[in-house]
């Protein structure tokens, strides 16, 4: 494989910084190196030169010292650096100068962690409101599950939002409660008549202190609490969850499980997509698209409970394999439902296509230039869409996709339009996959046995779920419970994203490039 | 004009008869659409299922409202009543009717937009500012547009007067007036954008920041909230009266004539019911334009309204 050459060609640049290669099975397809906490800058700078993606960063308190992980990731290769800084003054360098998609992780682990990036460009606050004091640190050792909440959570009003002047200039405040069934999320507006000049968002509304609940599961319940770390892509998380929990153990799901595992994210993928084309035509007021998608899906998931016990697919996915088999009839009863559907969209979308008054509304608007796509590394449909070429499945190829073709659709104009499109030719994928998975579907056991893997045992799950990659890091404490639970949803990368994309447009126009982009309120605040 | 019994009892029955009806027309419109859609929709009854639940809940006043954000919904409630009575539905010759003529029509609906676009300023939300905001960048184009489309209308009948108007146009021999279809045309554009329906604006959107008259209605509950539904749903009737009235006046009566009234009744029922269907069938074929499209979207309603007006002057006076 030559696609992780550029690791030894970093690690010959970082040769002065201290950097030595660690063996760990559990953390592949990932390299995992050690680093000085003085050299943690250099590696940023060393990874941008090499053009990485900044993947993910987490922080996990050791006791004496506060361990300090970044994940990095080029042509499907990803190397995990690891230092650590000592508790009692944990100060560390900052990836976020030269890596923007570094600065709300960064500002996570110091609410939750304590740490200082010394050179964050931007260190307010990111996740901590005003549920738990400054002086406290959620994810440190002392810190109890149950916090020291107040008795009434004070309001979070002064949170100090960029401000912007000039004579026209005014400020929208919306959320973070919205109208419709959303999650809650803030958004500050700086617009002149219309026309949006900055964004800010602030979240952290949903923070649900998964991280904290995950420490002292047992396998089953972290499986259970990851399906839970947003509700629409509940087979994503608790596969890549189970993924990293397996790859600690040493455990492999058997073959007919993980071709199941991947069928149910492709289903999800599917229900997820449909639903929100559906969603973005309504937010042009076109109800008639609308309505028609929101049919499609409603069918699609009731198929999904039919043959797995819940619409969404929830708790299917559990260590070691899947919970319910697929029972054989079926096979073709989605194979047949797969082909109608894939009719049933291209009649939808040659009337849709038909409408200059759709056209209008989705080409140019919110447009992200893939030079922001690259530097905040953007994934999923948000980052294709703006010539981000990449997918775990393809690249880092996990079972059962290593034996199946798996083809990316690639746009480079970004606007919604290219947004939408994407999701549509991903359907067409996920209709080409779910065929293949079912007619290949091997026979046999849906559940490997669970010996509790041994204290200390790390493993990295890396799944394509239908927003993108999701990654996943788990570390086993004691009697095969969870120490150490880490999941970055692929919307870290796209709401930032969004900020970026919604300048210059006009202030009607946010809802439509929101729903195009659809992070979640929930995977982000975790 | 003289004022007789039946002609005010004319006016009386008109007049609640829109007022009453208005909801249901829109809970047609909305059936219609849901038809469309291929729902089964809530229901014809469902405007007045949800003014009674309106009126039936404790108002919530924004602290700070003045005496404006509480009256203007009774204001605005009282234009559309008004409008209502001096359009001819049934029978012309309406004793309210010499009071206004079509530009004071226009006046009296410019009054309750300025009210509601004053009340929802008055709070101080960004989202009502925002809506009264825009509301204006639609009405600014869309008065004027409406005003040449009665004047190709007055042009034919040589009067302002609404009723004198229908007169001529109803119960003269029939006569095709080229000048009317492209007033038809711009009054179906100003219809669409003052009725703050698809493609100028939703009026089933919750997206606050893409509202425009809903936007400016928010902070409204209860009893407030429900004068200025019922308005609204008045408005829309008023607005479809006057295109019958202008475009299809066939079946009108003359004040007086009761054996008429059945026929006419019928036939304002039949029309009523067929502008709604063709206004849930223009809503479901067509997404919401961009804002900034708007001012295009009426301008071309004012130089349709033009167009009309010169080609009755060169072409068929």
């Amino acid at each position: 494989m030559s696609t992780d050459a550029w690791i030894g060609g970093l690690m010959e640049s970082l040769s002065g910084a201290g950097a030595t290669a660690e063996q760990a099975p559990g953390l592949s397809p990932a390299r995992l190196i050690a680093i000085d906490p003085g050299a943690w800058g250099v590696l940023g700078e060393v990874a941008a030169r090499h053009g990485c993606r900044w993947v993910a960063g987490w922080g996990e308190d050791m006791g004496e010292s506060i361990r300090i992980n970044a994940c990095f990731e080029k042509a499907g290769a990803y190397l995990l650096a690891r230092t650590a800084v000592p508790r009692a003054h944990p100060v560390l360098p900052s990836h976020t100068p030269v890596f923007p998609a570094a600065d709300r992780p960064e500002r996570h682990t110091q609410d939750l962690l304590g740490v200082s990036f010394s050179d964050h460009p931007d260190a307010r606050r990111w996740t901590r409101h005003q549920a738990w004091k400054t002086s406290e640190h959620p994810l440190r050792r002392n810190f109890p599950v149950s916090g020291h909440p107040p008795e009434k959570t004070p309001p979070d009003h002064q949170y100090p939002f960029l401000l912007a002047q000039g004579s026209g200039v005014c400020e929208i405040p919306v959320g973070p409660v919205h109208a419709g069934i959303i999650e809650p999320g803030h958004f500050r507006f700086q617009a002149v008549g219309e026309t949006v000049l900055n964004l800010e968002q602030r979240l952290g509304y949903v923070h649900k202190g998964i991280e904290k609940l995950a420490e002292g599961r047992d396998a089953e319940g972290l499986a259970r609490l990851a399906g839970r770390i947003s509700g629409d892509s509940t087979v994503a998380h608790a596969w890549a969850a189970c993924m990293a929990m397996e790859k600690a153990g040493n455990i492999t799901a058997p073959p007919r499980a993980a071709w199941l595992r991947a069928l149910m994210c492709e289903r999800e993928r599917v229900a997820n997509h449909l639903g929100d084309i559906g969603a973005m035509l309504n937010d042009i007021a076109f109800s008639f698209g609308f309505y028609h998608f929101a049919r499609l899906r409603e069918d699609w998931q009731r198929v999904s409970r039919e043959a797995f016990g819940h619409r969404f697919m929830m708790d299917c996915i559990v260590p070691g394999g899947v919970a319910p088999d697929l029972p054989p009839r079926f096979i073709a009863a989605m194979r047949d439902e797969a082909r109608a559907l894939r009719k049933q969209i291209g009649k939808l979308m040659a009337i849709i296509n038909d409408l200059p008054s759709v056209a209008d509304r989705v080409r140019g608007a919110g447009v992200l230039k893939p030079e922001y796509a690259r530097a905040l590394g953007c994934v999923g449909y948000v980052g294709r869409a703006s010539g981000m070429d990449s997918d775990v499945r393809r690249d880092a190829p996990y079972p059962p996709y290593d034996r199946l073709q798996v083809a990316v659709p690639v746009h480079h104009y970004g606007d919604v339009n290219a947004r939408a499109r994407t999701r549509l030719e991903e359907m067409a994928v996920s209709f080409d996959l779910i065929e293949a998975l079912l007619a290949g579907l091997p026979a046999g056991p849906i559940r490997a046995p669970w010996p509790p893997p041994a204290a200390d045992a790390e493993g990295l799950g890396l799944v394509e779920g239908w927003r993108g990659e999701i990654l996943s890091f788990v570390r086993f404490g004691a009697d095969g419970r969870i120490a150490r639970f880490f999941a970055r949803d692929p919307s870290w990368t796209t709401w930032p994203a969004l900020e970026l994309l919604i300048r210059d447009n006009i202030v009607p126009d946010f809802p439509l490039c929101n729903k195009s982009v659809n992070g979640s309120y929930s995977g982000h605040d975790l | 004009m003289q004022l007789t019994i039946s002609g005010l009892l004319y006016q009386t029955i008109q007049s609640l008869l829109l007022v009453l009806v208005a909801p249901l027309f829109l809970g047609w419109v909305n059936q219609c659409r849901a038809w469309f859609q291929n729902r089964s929709g809530p229901g014809l009854f469902q405007p007045y299922r949800n003014l009674l639940k309106l009126v039936n809940k404790d108002a919530v006043m924004a602290h700070g409202a003045s005496g404006l954000f509480r009256t203007t919904p009774y204001v605005l409630f009282a234009c559309m009543w008004l409008a209502a009575g001096i359009v001819p539905v049934l029978a012309t010759d309406l004793p309210y009717a010499p009071a206004a003529d079509v530009i004071a029509l226009v006046g009296v609906f410019a009054l309750a937009r300025v009210f509601l676009a004053l009340a929802a300023m008055d709070i101080g939300t960004a989202f009502g500012s925002l809506g009264a905001r825009r509301e204006m960048l639609v009405a600014f184009l869309a008065e004027p547009a409406l005003l040449m489309v009665f004047f190709t209308a007055s042009l034919i009948s040589h009067s302002t007067s609404l009723t004198t108007i229908v007169e001529t146009l109803a119960h003269r021999e029939f006569v095709v007036y080229p000048s009317m279809a492209f007033a038809a045309v711009a009054f179906l554009l100003v219809f669409l954008a003052e009725n703050a329906r698809i493609p100028v604006d939703n009026p089933a959107t919750h997206l606050e920041l893409t509202m425009i008259h809903e936007a400016m209605i928010l902070e409204y509950s209860a009893r407030h909230l429900a004068l200025i539904e019922w308005a609204v749903a008045i408005k829309l009737t008023a607005y479809t009266a006057i295109g019958i009235a202008l475009f299809m006046p066939w079946g009108v009566i003359e004040a007086g004539h009761w054996e008429g009234l059945p026929t006419a009744l019928g036939a304002f029922v039949a029309k009523l019911l067929a502008a709604g269907l063709g206004l849930a069938l223009l809503e479901t074929v067509s997404a919401k334009m961009r804002i900034f499209r708007a001012p295009e979207f009426l301008g071309t309603a004012f130089l349709l309204g033009v167009l009309g007006m010169l080609i009755r002057f060169l072409l068929e006076s």
